[in-house]
C-alpha cells in the first residue's frame, strides 16, 4: 500500500488545526481519532470562554469543536474515528503505524511524515502519592466531567476537590448545579492557578471554601470514600501539625495537572523534554526524528484552546512544507534554553537553515510579577530587553525574535526579572 | 454594611468593597470597578452552561447555553426546568431548546449537533 504523505494523529483542537494547516490537493492525508467523533475534549468543556482569540467571539467548547470539525469536513482526506494507535516505528525513512479498531482489529498504514496532536491525560492519585486508603470515588476532575456532561452520570452528592487549576475549579460549580454539596477546593500552593474570573464565578457564586497552602493529608474508605483530611502545608509543603480539618464526602476529585499523551509514540525514541512532558521541538514543530511533528497539548500544556489552534495550524503547514519541499533536516542547530524565573521556553531549539524572519517562543515563568522584564541573551551578549506586565505562571508568555536579531552561533537564553510583585 | 468582592473587569484583580446602603465602592483603582461592583450588588446576572436529555448514541446529554446572562438568582430556577426537557434528534447547534425563560428575553439553545 502506497504510504501517506502526512498522518495526524488525535482529532481534538490540535489535530482538526494540524489537517487544517496541512491540507493541499497533492497530498495524501490521514487523520486518526480514538473517540467516535472528532471534537476531543472540546465537547465535555460545555462552559464558554473559548474562542475569543481566534474567532472573535465567546463560544463553549462544543461550539468550538463544532467550528473546527465544519472546516475540514470538506476536504478529500482520509478520516479513521473509533481506532486508536498502538504502535509507531520508522523504518527505512517510513512511519509504519499499527492501528486498532473494532472492524479491522489489529491493521498497519504507513506515513512519509506524521504529526502528534494526541493530547494530555490527568495525573491521578499515584502519581502525585496521596496518603490514606484507597476506595473508589477518587477520580481526575476530567474524567467526571466527562461522565457528567457527556455520558450522563452523576460521580458524587458530596464533593471535596485537590488543586485548583481551572479544571478543578469549573467542576466545582458543575457539581454544585447538578445538585451535588462541593464542601471545598483544597490548593498546595500559596496562591491559585485558575483565572480569577472562575475562582468568582465558581466558588464565590456557590460559597464553596478555597483552601491555599492546604493538602490532603488523609483519606478514608472500606470501599468507597468516607472523608478525607487537609492539613495546611509550610513552604517546604510539609503538613502543619494541629491544622487538619476533616469533611466527610463520597467523592474527590482531582485537577493536579495534565500530561502530554505520548506513550503511544515510545518505540520512535524522540528527545522528551522533563519539563514540558512532550517532544523537544524546533520552530517547525519537528521533533528530534525526522517528519515527525507534534503540536497541541501533546506538545506542551496551554492556558487557552486558540492558542493550541494557532500552533497547530503552523504544524501542520509546516509538514506540507516538509513533504513538498522534500526538505532535509538540517545540522545547524541553536539552542533555546530557559535561565533564571523562566521554567520552559519552546521551541527548544531552533533551525538556522530554515528559512524564516521572525520565531515567536512561548514560555512560563516560575514566579508572579505585577511588572517584570524579559531579558532575551545569546552566549553573553544581550540582544534585547522587554517590559511585561501582570506574569503569572499559568499564562504563557510571548517573546519574538527576529533572524536579524540573532548575532553568532551561541545558544539563546531567556531569564525574567521581576521589577514589582 | 459593606460587601466585599474581586473585580474580574481586567487582570489586576482589585479587592473592592461596597457599601450596600450608599453603594460606595471602594479600593477600585478605575471607573470599571465601580461599575463593576455596583453591577455584582443590585443585579449580579450569568450566563448558564449545562446539559439536556438527549436520545442519541453517540451521547446520553446534549449540551445547551443561555443566549444571554439571566439573573444569578434564577439560575437554580433554570436548572430545575431543563431537568425535565427530553430532546430528539437530529439537533442543530442554536436550535433552541426553552425561549424566554422566566421572561427575561433569554432563550436556552443547543451548542452541538447531533445527527444520529
Amino acid at each position: 500500500m502506497k504510504p501517506y504523505d502526512i498522518v495526524i494523529i488525535g482529532g481534538g483542537a490540535a489535530g482538526l488545526a494540524a489537517l487544517k494547516g496541512a491540507y493541499d490537493k497533492s497530498l495524501n492525508i490521514c487523520l486518526i481519532e480514538r473517540d467516535k467523533t472528532l471534537g476531543g475534549i472540546l465537547k465535555q468543556c460545555i462552559h464558554n470562554g473559548f474562542g475569543l482569540h481566534h474567532y472573535n467571539e465567546e463560544l463553549t467548547g462544543p461550539e468550538y469543536a463544532e467550528r473546527g470539525i465544519e472546516e475540514v469536513l470538506g476536504l478529500n482526506v482520509d478520516i479513521f474515528t473509533d481506532t486508536t494507535v498502538v504502535d509507531v516505528v520508522k523504518e527505512n525513512g517510513t512511519f509504519e503505524l499499527m492501528l486498532m479498531n473494532t472492524k479491522k482489529g489489529e491493521h498497519r498504514i504507513k506515513a512519509i511524515s506524521t504529526i502528534i496532536s494526541s493530547g494530555c491525560y490527568e495525573r491521578t492519585r499515584g502519581a502525585i502519592q496521596l496518603p490514606g486508603d484507597r476506595p473508589a470515588g477518587i477520580m481526575p476532575a476530567g474524567s467526571a466531567q466527562r461522565h457528567l456532561n457527556i455520558d450522563g452520570y452523576m460521580v458524587g452528592k458530596k464533593v471535596f476537590i485537590l488543586g485548583s487549576g481551572d479544571i478543578g475549579l469549573i467542576m466545582a460549580r458543575r457539581m454544585t448545579l447538578e445538585g451535588a454539596e462541593v464542601l471545598g477546593v483544597a490548593e498546595l500552593m500559596p496562591h491559585s492557578n485558575g483565572l480569577t474570573r472562575n475562582i468568582v464565578q465558581c466558588l464565590h457564586d456557590f460559597d464553596i471554601p478555597l483552601y491555599l497552602s492546604h493538602t490532603i493529608s488523609d483519606i478514608k474508605g472500606k470501599s468507597v470514600l468516607e472523608s478525607i483530611t487537609i492539613s495546611e502545608v509550610d513552604e517546604n509543603f510539609d503538613y502543619i501539625e494541629g491544622t487538619e480539618k476533616t469533611f466527610e464526602v463520597d467523592t474527590l476529585l482531582l485537577s493536579v495537572g495534565l500530561i502530554p499523551d505520548i506513550n503511544m509514540f515510545d518505540s520512535l525514541k524522540f528527545e522528551v523534554s522533563k519539563k514540558t512532558g512532550g517532544a523537544i521541538v524546533d520552530q517547525t514543530y519537528q521533533t528530534s526524528v525526522e517528519g515527525l511533528f507534534a503540536c497541541g497539548n501533546a506538545l506542551h500544556v496551554h492556558d487557552l484552546v486558540d492558542f493550541v489552534t494557532e500552533e497547530s495550524t503552523k504544524a501542520g503547514q509546516q509538514a506540507k512544507a516538509y513533504i513538498l519541499n522534500n526538505k532535509k533536516r538540517s545540522k545547524n542547530t541553536l539552542y533555546v534554553t530557559p535561565s533564571s524565573n523562566i521554567s520552559y521556553i519552546l521551541p527548544q531549539t531552533l533551525d538556522m537553515d530554515d528559512d524564516f524572519n521572525e520565531v515567536v517562543l512561548s514560555l512560563r515563568t516560575t514566579t508572579n510579577a505585577l511588572t517584570g522584564k524579559f531579558h532575551v541573551y545569546q552566549g553573553e551578549t544581550l540582544l534585547f530587553s522587554e517590559k511585561a506586565k501582570f506574569v503569572v505562571p499559568a499564562e504563557m508568555e510571548k517573546i519574538k525574535i527576529k533572524k536579524e536579531h540573532l548575532k553568532h552561533s551561541g545558544p539563546i537564553s531567556i531569564l525574567f526579572e521581576v521589577v514589582s510583585q | 454594611m459593606k460587601k466585599e468582592m474581586i473585580c474580574i473587569v481586567c487582570p489586576v484583580g482589585c479587592h473592592v468593597s461596597i457599601d450596600t446602603k450608599t453603594h460606595e465602592v471602594q479600593n477600585n483603582k478605575c471607573k470599571r470597578g465601580e461599575r463593576y461592583a455596583k453591577k455584582e450588588l443590585l443585579n449580579p446576572t450569568r450566563m448558564l452552561t449545562t446539559t439536556v436529555n438527549i436520545d442519541s448514541i453517540h451521547q446520553r446529554r446534549l449540551p445547551v447555553k443561555t443566549t444571554d446572562a439571566i439573573p444569578k438568582e434564577k439560575l437554580f430556577d433554570l436548572m430545575d426546568l431543563l431537568e425535565s426537557v427530553e430532546i430528539k434528534i437530529p439537533v442543530n447547534l442554536g436550535d433552541v431548546i426553552l425561549s424566554n425563560v422566566f421572561d427575561t428575553g433569554v432563550d436556552v439553545v443547543a451548542t452541538m449537533s447531533l445527527k444520529d
